[in-house]
């Protein structure tokens, strides 16, 4: 399956180019949020204060480490489930926020969001924290350490495996895919 | 007079204690065959167990994502696949958890009736046996204080939810589970009706894996727990997580309807990781106990690819 390699941050053309079900290999810098983070951030936005970090253009991953042995980078760090965040996610849309990195489907108001914003959402290894700990270079936590493994980090990664799920077209992987293995079962 | 007198005293209440002191009599003239474990064993049993349990698949699991990695449609579901079991090595080589997510511990404990444990309080050995093995081990610590206010880390993945049984025998089996999020929140319990018979349970199990579609980490492991009461139903649908995988079950009935309820989770299409493809499913699992005629209870427990247990008997 031919590889497609993007840089991160995305430029706004790379964002536009992406379709449902593109294999990409991610190599620069992300930010990492997860369900605590994410609540923090919003709340900061409902009582009109700036965000701690700027997302114009940047890639989120949801993802909560497991901790780093010593003289390792990180530990375990596969994807979380994207759908709980997306109560959250219109919001840090509407700051800039471009690319989204979990695991699993989204509700239909984010697959929407996502095409108004003109962003995409893209889908890694779940379960496989081990293999996508090989692709961090660094890691450095940036916002709210006290969160332990849900604090905010930058992580620069090299040749991160993720697909494209949802694109800025409305295209979507999981239906893409499904449709053909999905078949009468003969009981 | 004399005789009334003494009779008065002598009602029901004194039969019923007297009942009360033969058993432990028995007891205390049975505590020599009694086998003791110090609960320091359990507590470094478990310490094993948690670190055992996140860096090293089972080899039955394995073999069943290489199986389906031979049968898989999709391309993407092949790489995906190949992805988790490259995951698994290097998981196993550098000591790094299988997943990041490794999960609340889940402790089954199955305790010989000859057994008498000395030391300390079980519980509480368990529980540091947790701590010393999510701890020394760098593994993520995922529990919260306070289920829906605080939500405050406790900083040592403690404490564990622990499961007893009384058994016959003279050991100690310990299980340790650790259970990730995403496949737990996608589970469910659902009590039928007995109308709605074996098509209503082969439903409900169609509904909650289809529902949860990529969220859990397929291809899953499927444990249903069906019968009993809500609690009982939800216990029975866990330990069916802990069978082998490829190990039949025991009643033929139960079998079949598993045969029956894989072959349709793998054709929904869902595939490894959501992703597409005809691995949805690994294994599903049952255990069933009788219920109440009015009842129909199904408890339907996800797990996730990374199916991790590890057990020992003391």
């Amino acid at each position: 399956m031919g590889k497609i390699c993007v840089s991160s941050p995305f430029s706004e053309e790379a964002v536009l180019e992406l379709k449902a079900g593109d294999s990409l290999l991610i190599s620069g810098s992300i930010l990492v949020a997860r369900d605590a983070a994410h609540r923090r951030l919003v709340e900061l936005l409902a009582k009109g204060h700036d965000l701690p970090v700027n997302l114009t253009g940047q890639t989120l991953y949801y993802m909560g480490p497991s901790p780093a042995r010593p003289g390792a980078v990180i530990g375990a760090c596969g994807p979380t489930t994207s759908r709980r965040m997306d109560r959250y996610t219109v919001p840090l849309l509407e700051q800039g926020l471009k690319v989204m990195i979990g695991k699993g489907e989204r509700s239909a108001d984010i697959k929407r969001a996502i095409i108004k914003h003109q962003s995409v959402y893209l889908v890694t290894l779940g379960g496989a924290g081990a293999l996508l700990g090989e692709c961090v270079k660094k890691a450095e936590t940036i916002c709210y350490p006290e969160l332990g493994a849900e604090a905010i980090m930058r992580l620069e990664v090299e040749e991160f495996p993720a697909f494209v799920a949802y694109d800025c077209r409305g295209g979507d992987l999981f239906e893409q895919e499904r449709t053909k293995y999905h078949h009468m079962c003969k009981d | 007079m004399m005789i009334i007198l003494f009779r008065l005293p002598v009602g029901k209440i004194e039969s019923r204690r007297l009942l009360v002191n033969p058993p432990v009599r028995m007891l205390k003239s049975n505590l020599m065959t009694m086998r003791e474990i110090d609960v320091i064993a359990a507590e470094k049993a478990v310490a094993g167990l948690c670190q055992k349990a996140n860096f090293e698949l089972g080899a039955d699991v394995i073999k069943a994502l290489q199986d389906s990695l031979g049968k898989e449609q999709s391309a993407i579901g092949r790489e995906v696949l190949k992805s988790l079991l490259d995951n698994a090595d290097k998981s196993l080589n550098k000591r790094v958890p299988l997943c990041q997510d490794c999960g609340a511990a889940v402790v089954f404990v199955e305790i010989g009736q000859d057994v008498h444990i000395t030391g300390g309080n079980l519980s509480d050995a368990i529980e540091r046996g947790v701590k010393k093995g999510y701890s020394e081990g760098y593994l993520r610590k995922s529990m919260v204080s306070r289920p829906f206010s605080e939500r405050v880390n406790t900083g040592d993945n403690t404490p564990p939810v622990i499961h007893y049984d009384i058994v016959p025998g003279d050991h100690l089996r310990i299980v340790v589970m650790p259970k990730g999020g995403g496949a737990e929140n996608t589970s469910r319990v659902s009590m039928l009706s007995p109308g709605d018979g074996e098509q209503g349970i082969i439903d409900v199990v169609e509904e909650t894996v289809r529902g949860a579609g990529g969220a859990p980490c397929p291809p899953l492991i499927v444990g249903i727990g069906i019968g009993g009461t809500l609690e009982k139903a939800a216990i029975m649908a866990k330990k069916a997580l802990m069978r082998p995988v490829g190990q039949p079950g025991p009643d033929p009935e139960l079998v079949i309807l598993e045969e029956k309820i894989l072959n349709r989770l793998n054709c929904l299409g869902i595939g490894p990781l959501g992703m597409g493809g005809s691995s949805t499913a690994l294994a599903v699992h049952i255990l069933a106990f009788p219920c109440h005629m009015a009842s129909l209870p199904v408890a339907v427990n996800l797990q996730c690819h990374s199916a991790r247990h590890a057990e020992v008997v003391l």
